[in-house]
C-alpha cells in the first residue's frame, strides 16, 4: 500500500473568498466593492435597476391554508441569469407562477423592464415561459409551435417565417421545422420550448426546471446551450432549479429558496464559500455537519454546528504540525477523487482526496484548515460573535 | 401450413445444434397461442357478422321454410317494395333533417356545459354530472309517457321542436361526459404556454382546447348522431302521425309487409351509421390527433 507522503486534497471545485470569519451575516451588511454581487437585494441599488431586469418586492401567497410564499424580494438586473434554488416544495413553481402571470399574488409588485405587470394577465406580460415539460401544442408542427406567438402579434407571414427559421438555427433545430413535437426527442423537444420562448423576443425569459427530463449528459449539454445563448441575446433570465450543479455552473447570481423565503442571494462562489445559514451551507456543496464547538482545528463539546467542507480536511500519512491522527473507515469511490471517512478522536470527519486513495484501517493524520460555525442556524462570524437577529 | 413451419424451424435449429426439446416446445407454445387467438377471433366474427349475415341473405330471400339452411329462392323483389314506398322516401328525408339538427343543437347547448364540467368546480357539479345519467337510468317509454302528457299541455306533440326535444334528450349524456372527459384530458400547461405566448382565453380555446379534444368530440358527435338516428319510440309518440323517421317507418314496415321487407330496411337503416363509423375512423384513430396524446 503506497500513500503519497504529503497532505493531499483535490482541487477545489470553486474559489474561495475571503475567510468567513470577517463578515457578519447581517443582510444589510455594506458589502466592499470586490463583492457588489453579493448585496441583498433590499432597497439598495434598485434604482439603477429600475429600467431593466426584473423587480419583486414583497411577494406573499397563501394557498390551502398554508403560506406559500413569504414576502419574498428578488431583483434581477438587465441581462442577467439568476437560479431559484431550492428543495422541492419550497415554492420556486408558486414564485415563477406569479412573475409569468398564471396566479395571482396575495400581496407585493412585479416589474419587469422597468413596467408595472402585477395586474396584467399572463398574455399582457413582457415575459416568456420554458414550461417544465415543454408544453409543446401537438397538434402543430414545430414551425407552428414557435410561429404562434408571432401570429397572435398579426405580423406579416414572411417576417413570421424569417424569425422563426432564424430563432430555429439558433437552437439547431432547422431540419425539424416541419415535425411534429410526439415525434422528435426530449432533448429536441426542450429546444422547441426554448425557441418558441425566445422567438418572443422577451424582457424576461423565466425557465421552470427545464432540464429536469433530460438524462444527465444531455443535461450538461443544454445547460451550456442555454447559458451560451442567453449570454449571446444578452437576455434577462429567471430559471428554477432543484440541481445546485445545474445552478452553480451557469448562473450569474442564485437565489436559494427555504420554506417561501429566499434565504440567500449572491454569486455561485459566494454562496459556497460563505454560506449565510446552515440550510444554505448544506444545500449547496458537501458539508460535514458536526454539533459541538471548534477550536483550533480541533471539534470538541458545545451547542454550536460547525460545518466543515470535505477538501478542507486534509489527510496526511505521517504526522504533520496541526494534524491530529485519524484512521480511515470507509471509502466512497467518486471517480477523479474518493470520498474518504476519516475517524478522529474528536469526530468523524468526510474528505475529498486526489491520487491514491489510502485503504479502509488505514492509519494516518487528519486537518481540519477550516470550519464555519452556525448557531440558531445562522453563519457566526468566529467565537466572539452572537447570533443576528 | 403451420406444422410444415414447425418441423422447418426444429431442422434448422437441429442443424444449428441447439438443443431440440426446448425449440420445439417454445414453437408448440407459439402454435397453440395462434390457434388460440384464431378460435378467438373466428367466434367474435361470427358473433359480429353472423347476424349480419343472416340480415343481408333475408334481404334477398324469395322465401324460406323452416329447416332448411338457406332461403328456397332468391329475389330483389323486397328492395322495389321498399324503394317504391313513398313513405320510405319521407322517412328518410326526415331522418336526414332531424339527426344532423339535434347533433348540432345538442352540441350547442352540451359542449359548453362539457367544458365548465371539465375546467371549473361550481355548485352542484357533481348532482348535473350524474342528474345526465337520469334521461337515460329510468325506462324510456316511462319516461316518454310523462314527457308526452307535458308536450300535449304546452302543444309540442306532432311538432319539429317537440320530436327535437326528444332527440336532444337522447344526446345529452353522450355529448356532455365524453367532451368533458376530452376538455380535462388537455393539459392546462398547454393552454398556460399559449396564454404565456399572448393569446386570449377565447383564442386558447380555440386553437389549443378545441383542437386537441376534437377527437373526443367527434366521438361525441358520432354517437349522437347514431342515437338520434335509431331513436323510435320518443319519436313515434311524439311524432306520428304526422312525422315518420326510418326507425319509426320501420314498425309501419314490419307490421304491414313480410319480414324480408324488414330486412331490407335495416339495412338501409345501417348505412349512415357504417358511413358515420369509417369516417370516424379516419379521423379519430388515424393522423396526428390520435398521435398528439402521446406527449403531455
Ligand atoms: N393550489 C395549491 N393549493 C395548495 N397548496 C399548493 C398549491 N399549489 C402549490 N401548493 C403547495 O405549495 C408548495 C410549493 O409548491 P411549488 O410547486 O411552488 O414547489 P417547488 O419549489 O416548485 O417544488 P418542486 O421542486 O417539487 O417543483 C408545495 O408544498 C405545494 O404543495
Ligand atoms: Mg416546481
Amino acid at each position: 500500500m503506497s500513500m503519497p507522503s504529503d497532505a493531499v486534497s483535490p482541487p477545489r471545485p470553486l474559489s474561495h473568498g475571503r475567510a468567513m470569519a470577517e463578515r457578519s451575516t447581517e443582510a444589510t451588511d455594506v458589502a466592499p466593492a470586490s463583492d457588489v454581487a453579493d448585496v441583498a437585494d433590499g432597497g439598495a441599488g434598485s434604482a439603477a435597476q429600475e429600467a431593466g431586469g426584473l423587480q419583486v418586492r414583497g411577494l406573499s401567497k397563501v394557498l390551502g391554508g398554508r403560506t406559500i410564499i413569504d414576502n419574498l424580494d428578488l431583483s434581477v438586473r438587465e441581462g442577467e441569469l439568476v437560479s431559484l434554488l431550492g428543495p422541492s416544495g419550497c415554492g420556486k413553481t408558486t414564485t415563477l407562477r406569479m412573475i409569468a402571470g398564471f396566479l395571482a399574488p396575495d400581496t407585493g409588485t412585479i416589474a419587469v423592464a422597468g413596467q408595472d405587470v402585477a395586474h396584467l394577465g399572463a398574455e399582457k406580460r413582457p415575459s416568456a415561459m420554458v414550461f417544465q415539460n415543454y408544453a409543446l401544442w401537438p397538434h402543430m408542427t414545430v414551425f407552428k409551435n414557435v410561429a404562434f406567438p408571432l401570429k397572435l402579434r398579426k405580423l406579416p407571414k414572411v417576417d413570421i417565417a424569417r424569425r422563426v427559421d432564424a430563432v430555429l438555427e439558433l437552437v439547431n433545430l432547422l431540419h425539424h421545422r416541419d415535425s411534429r413535437p410526439g415525434r422528435i426527442s426530449g432533448g429536441e423537444q426542450q429546444r422547441v420550448a426554448l425557441a418558441r420562448a425566445l422567438v418572443q423576443e422577451p424582457d424576461l425569459l423565466l425557465l421552470d426546471e427545464p432540464l429536469s427530463n433530460l438524462d444527465a449528459k444531455l443535461r450538461v449539454k443544454v445547460r451550456e446551450d442555454i447559458r451560451e445563448i442567453q449570454q449571446r441575446l444578452g437576455i434577462t433570465t429567471l430559471i428554477v432549479t432543484h440541481d445546485q450543479d445545474e445552478a452553480l455552473s451557469i448562473s450569474d447570481r442564485i437565489a436559494v429558496m427555504n420554506a417561501g423565503r429566499i434565504e440567500q442571494y449572491s454569486t455561485p462562489g459566494e454562496l459556497y464559500a460563505r454560506p449565510r445559514t446552515e440550510f444554505v451551507a448544506t444545500f449547496i456543496g458537501s458539508l460535514n455537519r458536526i454539533e459541538g464547538s471548534y477550536r483550533d482545528g480541533v471539534l470538541g463539546s458545545g451547542s454550536d454546528v460547525v460545518g466543515i467542507r470535505p477538501e478542507d480536511v486534509a489527510f496526511s500519512a505521517t504526522a504533520l504540525p496541526g494534524y491530529r491522527p485519524a484512521t480511515v473507515e470507509r471509502i466512497v469511490p467518486r471517480g477523479h477523487f474518493s470520498e474518504v471517512y476519516l475517524r478522529r478522536d474528536d469526530a468523524l470527519l468526510r474528505s475529498y482526496l486526489g491520487g491514491v486513495a489510502p485503504a479502509p484501517g488505514d492509519r494516518g493524520y487528519a486537518r481540519i484548515s477550516k470550519a464555519m460555525i452556525f448557531r440558531n442556524g445562522l453563519l457566526v462570524s468566529g467565537t466572539e460573535a452572537t447570533a443576528d437577529q | 401450413m403451420a406444422v410444415s413451419t414447425t418441423i422447418a424451424a426444429t431442422d434448422s435449429a437441429a442443424r444449428l445444434g441447439r438443443s431440440r426439446p426446448v425449440v420445439s416446445a417454445n414453437r408448440t407454445s407459439a402454435i397453440v397461442g395462434k390457434v388460440l387467438v384464431g378460435l378467438f377471433v373466428a367466434f367474435m366474427l361470427l358473433f359480429i357478422l353472423g347476424p349480419l349475415l343472416w340480415l343481408g341473405i333475408r334481404a334477398f330471400a324469395g322465401s324460406w321454410t323452416y329447416p332448411n339452411l338457406g332461403p328456397d329462392s332468391w329475389t330483389l323483389h323486397w328492395w322495389q317494395t321498399v324503394f317504391s314506398d313513398h313513405a320510405l322516401a319521407v322517412a328518410v328525408q326526415n331522418s336526414l333533417f332531424f339527426a344532423p339538427l339535434t347533433v348540432l343543437i345538442s352540441a350547442v347547448v352540451c359542449l359548453p356545459a362539457a367544458y365548465a364540467f371539465a375546467r371549473y368546480d361550481f355548485f352542484a357539479r357533481k348532482t348535473f354530472l350524474i342528474g345526465l345519467f337520469a334521461t337515460n337510468a329510468f325506462p324510456k317509454m316511462g319516461l316518454f309517457a310523462t314527457i308526452a302528457s307535458l308536450f300535449y299541455t304546452l302543444n309540442l306533440i306532432n311538432t319539429i321542436p317537440g320530436i327535437l326535444i326528444i332527440h336532444v334528450l337522447g344526446t345529452l349524456v353522450f355529448m356532455t361526459w365524453i367532451p368533458a372527459a376530452a376538455f380535462a384530458a388537455v393539459p392546462r400547461s398547454l393552454e398556460e404556454a399559449a396564454r404565456d405566448a399572448g393569446a386570449s382565453k377565447f383564442r386558447v380555446f380555440f386553437s389549443v382546447t378545441l383542437p386537441m379534444a376534437m377527437p373526443g368530440i367527434l366521438v361525441a358527435v358520432v354517437m349522437s348522431f347514431l342515437a338520434s338516428f335509431d331513436e323510435a319510440q320518443g319519436t313515434y309518440l311524439v311524432g306520428a302521425p304526422v312525422f315518420y323517421t326510418m326507425p319509426t317507418e320501420m314498425y309501419t314496415l314490419v307490421l304491414n309487409y313480410p319480414k324480408q321487407v324488414a330486412a331490407v330496411f335495416s339495412i338501409l337503416l345501417s348505412i349512415p351509421s357504417v358511413a358515420l363509423m369509417l369516417l370516424a375512423r379516419k379521423h379519430i384513430m388515424g393522423g396526428q390527433l390520435a398521435e398528439g396524446f402521446q406527449i403531455r
